[in-house]
């Protein structure tokens, strides 16, 4: 046993890794704004009917876009219409709505479903191990939007295809990291502890092992996030995305905007360009997220 | 070196025949009668009865599955059900234009990704550096399509300097011995037709390349402050090796590692980068076809096309890995 302290101070107050990393991130711009963008996007996603005083896809002012016309900004409409007579402001607003329930519930499911794989792939070892472990090789020998292209194709046009489509598809980069995390573990000073003291298999894995694999899956999920709000959209392009034509969704925005670019570069801008700053945010915030959580940048 | 390519192609072996299941169960897995969802909008009770007769739907799941992988294995795939091609046929015709796209979007991602990245590292904290990370954040963020629409509206619609669909313009009469274009143009001495071909291809490269551009800006950066931090390297610099010494054969050597597995990783990433962008610029490779198959659930041509895909991506792969042992002697072949 070594008396020499050389632990940061942090460390020798006896804050926790969490408590630490909370310091941390407050301290990191790149993670200040990427949650002041994560926290714009929730609250727009959750305020969109004091938004705006429209109901989205309403194409309640369809009789004023021609072929070649497509209205802008004019009283009432700050954004314009777009192509279909809807006020594009409120499809944004809305839309914001679509892609927060889609990229939250995907990403749930994909954490959920992999979390479960992976603990009881490196939890349990041996044969199950094997078995989940070539489930994951199989999954990943697809490209994953080509995997959620085939899943969503058989499970038809609907919102909750898309979900369960991109959530599958991220089922085997958590079930990867779970039981990577939980073997490495496994081979950790506390675990032989607690092993020698004769406690039990699960109380180990799910007392010891899996609290100290949080941070890494947090990490993940929050940059998951970002690739399931582009996914949800790319789905929408090639047209295996929602189908209603009353619910707002960013990539069919895109899609619907591509034949009106040179009357109104608008209604393909705007949308794409919320697509990609959602996706900063979250990106931005669960890279500082990871910075601060890594043992090696707790200095 | 023979030894550890044939392990890792038997290694490939269980995961094909595993996603040959999927597949297989893939299509079963629809809702409703096979042989009716398959058709569609187009199912007559004569054309059921074919595609039953076709496909072997009325016999037991298991005789189904055998005679699916024999079939496979003789090299048949099935055709296409919108317009009745051979799906190997298809795949073999549209692969070149695809790799062509692939390779090209990737070649730049290299060539410019990795002196990019090198030069921030180098240049921590300075202007330099924060410009290069905030454009490559940017570029992994924006979505293929969009910046692929983005592109074709500035360049092609707006600023006319580049075209904005298909490999070749119709009125070139040029000869197609590969159909890698570019290639062809260059074979046959046709020179209007390479440049053609390449001028068509600009577009579409840039923007399948940019997300994989941006990923190898961001770890060839990691991977060298890494490696400037490693005492071997402060050394070489005590010893008085010059900047360019120390750069190629300490630096970048080994900072060179994790850049390759990340190339290997976006090949997954260009495929699936390659459907949206071929569909944007009508660039007549696998991506649309497939594009075309998504939307006329055309279930033979998804099956067998990502069956292929999956198998090319795997070879992708095990090239990586023997890459490998060309940069670092401590993994050749052990």
């Amino acid at each position: 046993m070594s008396t020499v302290v050389s632990t940061p101070q942090d460390e020798a107050k006896g804050v926790s890794l969490w408590r630490g990393a909370w310091q941390r991130l407050r301290r990191n711009p790149t993670a200040i704004v990427g949650a002041l963008i994560v926290l714009a996007f929730i609250l727009v996603a959750l305020a969109a009917p004091l938004l705006t005083p429209y109901e989205p896809g309403s194409a309640q002012w369809a009789g004023e876009v021609t072929p070649t016309e497509v209205p802008g900004p004019y009283e009432g409409h700050i954004l314009g219409l777009d192509r279909f007579g809807s006020d594009l402001y409120t499809q944004l607003v809305f839309g914001a709505r679509q892609s927060l329930i889609y990229g939250v519930v995907s990403t749930a499911i994909g954490l959920t479903a992999g979390t479960f794989l992976g603990v009881l792939a490196g939890g349990l070892g041996g044969w199950v191990d094997t078995a989940v472990m070539r489930l994951v090789d199989i999954m990943l020998s697809v490209p994953s939007l080509l995997l959620a292209v085939s899943i969503a194709a058989v499970l038809g046009q609907n919102a909750y295809a898309v979900m369960i489509a991109i959530g599958a598809a991220q089922v085997p980069i958590f079930a990867r990291l779970l039981r990577g995390s939980m073997l490495s573990q496994g081979r950790s000073d506390y675990v032989l502890a607690a092993d020698a003291l004769g406690i039990r298999r699960r109380r180990i894995v799910m007392g010891h092992v899996l609290p100290n694999s949080v941070g890494p899956t947090i990490v993940q999920a929050t940059l998951n996030l970002a690739t399931a709000i582009i996914e949800v959209a790319a789905l929408s392009y090639l047209g295996l995305g929602e189908s209603d034509p009353a619910i707002a969704e960013w990539g069919r925005m895109l899609v619907a905007a591509q034949d009106r670019f040179d009357a109104a570069p608008r209604l393909a801008l705007l949308p794409g360009a919320a697509i990609a700053i959602t996706a900063l945010g979250f990106t931005l915030f669960g890279e500082a997220l990871r910075e601060a959580l890594d043992p090696r940048t707790r200095r | 070196m023979a030894r550890f390519v044939l392990r890792r192609l038997a290694l490939l072996v269980p995961v094909l025949i595993g996603l040959s299941i999927l597949l297989f169960a893939w299509l079963r897995a629809l809702p409703g009668d096979p042989a009716r969802s398959l058709l569609g909008q187009r199912a007559t009770p004569d054309g059921i009865a074919r595609v039953n007769e076709a496909y072997g739907f009325d016999q037991p799941l298991l005789t189904q599955y055998f005679s699916y992988v024999k079939a496979l294995l003789t090299g048949d795939f099935g055709s296409s059900i919108n317009d009745g091609r051979p799906v190997v046929e298809t795949f073999l015709e549209k692969f070149p234009a695809t790799l062509e796209l692939g390779v090209s979007a990737l070649l730049l991602a290299v060539v410019v990704g990795v002196p990019l990245g090198y030069l921030a590292a180098r240049n921590q904290g300075r202007a330099l550096d924060t410009f290069v990370v905030s454009g490559s954040l940017l570029g992994v963020v924006t979505p293929v399509f969009f910046l692929a629409i983005l592109l074709k509206l500035v360049f092609a619609d707006w600023l006319n300097w580049l075209p904005t669909s298909l490999r070749q313009d119709a009125r070139i009469d040029a000869t197609h011995i590969t159909n890698f274009y570019l290639l062809d143009g260059l074979l046959t001495r046709e020179w209007d037709a390479a440049f053609d071909a390449l001028l068509h291809l600009i577009l579409p490269a840039v923007a399948l390349g940019t997300i994989p551009l941006a990923i190898i800006v961001r770890i060839t950066r990691a991977s060298v402050a890494e490696v400037l931090n490693e005492d071997y390297v402060r050394t070489a610099e005590s010893k008085g090796l010059s900047r360019q010494t120390v750069s190629r054969r300490h630096v970048l050597r080994n900072a060179l590692l994790p850049v390759v597995t990340t190339i290997g990783l976006q090949a997954g990433l260009l495929f699936s980068g390659a459907v949206l962008t071929e569909t944007v610029f009508a660039f007549n490779g696998i991506g649309q076809y497939l594009f075309t198959a998504i939307g006329g659930r055309d279930y033979p041509v998804l099956q067998g096309y990502i069956l292929f895909i999956a198998l090319i991506y795997a070879l992708i792969n095990l090239l990586v890995d023997l890459t490998y042992g060309v940069i670092d002697p401590r993994v050749r072949v052990s």
